[in-house]
């Protein structure tokens, strides 16, 4: 899955990474591809993660773990790092999710547990924020539930603003409103794909890229 | 002559009171303050609302504030870590009341706060739980949610160097809420690694114009425990 968000993120790209699986993705990204990173606590041009004596506790990422910097670098204070979320500025931003609806909605941030401390971090921000979302997940939870769903049943992060899952089984994308199979893994048809997802699913060989920015607000 | 320099940690905190916000810099451990928090901790003052990205690690710094009772109210983004077991405890105990704020808002609304801009409207968090009850409104077709600037009576902020007009330097992603922080609190207190004469300081690169920091005090300064979990 990590692999296959890696292809879709194209050399130029602004990107910001969320915490655990998304992160894989870096270890995917084409080399011949200069792509920048964000970490939402300050910093463009994110290197990959410090060993030994690179280690510095004032250098870490967004997960707080000590990260090195590239060539180019720049830090900036939380707000302008959140400026550049809210404002459009980034081109991609990765994310985990518990569910995803057919309509883009997010839920990625709290179980709605009732005894759960809830934490929502930099989650809401990055799900409106980026020119495009991409979130990656399996496509069905351990004892078989799908994630993608009609309606989400936990609670939302976001409205609207996923544009493409990648999972498993297959890349979905979203746009107005509407899901469909952008490519599927192995043999599984988008028939069957209806069946096990129980949602009406369509096909489509529309590329990504085409979804426009936020309005600045 | 201007001189906001202190001479200790302790003497810098001295007049926090009972009862007052106070913004502390940081997140995670990096930018924490640590020693003024312990002196802050050693005061002893109480009933303090705190304003931090997260609410503290293990069992130093921040937590050790909370642990000692001195905290009544957080205000923050990210509680919940692996290593917040005292957050968690109070927090379950009902001990400490809690506002969730999403991080990009926090920093705005402290940002509002020193810039004095009342409030905003954002995008972040429209349609979710976290903004039941807030005011709404539609501006060119998109939904936002208004926010309003958080101020306070002391900021406590780690930065590199800094000089005795109070301009500050920080280092890597140790500056995160700090010069937010420093223009949104009535007295901003800086614990800097370095003090340095006025004028060695690049005027180009100076980050934290001293107009907004009231006192910096130099600390020895001891590297940070690494934590994990946004």
């Amino acid at each position: 899955m990590a692999r296959r968000a890696a292809q879709d993120i194209p050399e130029g790209s602004y990107v910001n990474l969320g915490i655990g699986l998304p992160t894989m993705i870096s270890d995917f990204l084409p080399k011949d591809r200069e792509i920048i990173l964000h970490t939402e606590n300050g910093m463009l041009g994110m290197g990959p993660a410090a060993v030994g004596d690179q280690i510095d506790p004032d250098l870490i990422n967004a997960g707080k773990i000590p990260v090195t910097e590239l060539p180019g670098a720049a830090y900036f204070h939380h707000a302008d790092s959140f400026a550049m979320m809210r404002g459009g500025h980034l081109d991609i931003c990765v994310l985990g999710a518990f569910q995803v609806s057919t309509t883009g909605d997010l839920a990625n941030w709290h179980t709605g547990k009732p005894d759960a401390i809830p934490a929502v971090g930099g989650a809401m921000d990055l799900a409106i924020g980026a020119k495009q979302v991409f979130v990656i997940m399996e496509l069905f939870t351990r004892d078989g539930t799908c994630k993608l769903v009609q309606e989400c049943s936990y609670p939302v992060t976001g409205i609207g603003c996923v544009n493409a899952v990648y999972t498993d089984y297959a890349v979905f994308r979203i746009a107005d409103g509407q899901i469909a199979v952008q490519e599927i893994f192995g043999n599984t048809t988008v028939e069957e794909l209806e069946q096990l997802t129980g949602l009406r699913l369509r096909s489509t060989a529309e590329p990504l890229g085409t979804v426009a920015a936020p309005t600045p607000g | 002559m201007i001189s906001k320099i202190v001479a200790s940690a302790a003497a810098a905190v001295a007049d926090i009171r009972d009862g007052s916000t106070v913004m502390i810099g940081g997140f995670g451990s990096a930018g924490q303050p640590i020693e003024l928090i312990d002196a802050l901790l050693e005061q002893g003052a109480k009933d303090l609302t705190v304003v931090n990205n997260n609410a503290g690690n293990g069992t130093t710094g921040l937590a050790a504030l909370l642990q000692a009772g001195q905290v009544r109210k957080i205000i923050c983004s990210f509680p919940r870590q692996v290593d917040s077991q005292v957050f968690d405890g109070l927090y379950r105990a009902g001990k400490l009341e809690l506002e969730l704020v999403p991080q990009g808002t926090l920093a705005e609304r402290i940002r509002a706060g020193g810039a004095g801009i009342a409030g905003f409207f954002t995008p972040t968090g429209f349609g979710t739980m976290l903004v039941k009850g807030k005011e709404t409104r539609r501006i060119n077709g998109r939904d936002y949610v208004l926010e309003q600037a958080l101020s306070a009576d002391y900021a406590l902020i780690k930065a590199h160097r800094g000089d005795r007009l109070g301009n500050l330097v920080y280092r890597k992603t140790a500056r995160n809420f700090g010069p937010l922080m420093a223009g949104a609190a009535s007295v901003a207190i800086a614990q800097v690694s370095d003090i340095v004469e006025a004028g060695q300081l690049d005027p180009e690169s100076v980050v934290t114009p001293g107009i907004y920091v009231q006192r910096v005090v130099k600390v020895a300064g001891r590297a940070a425990p690494s934590t994990q979990g946004q």
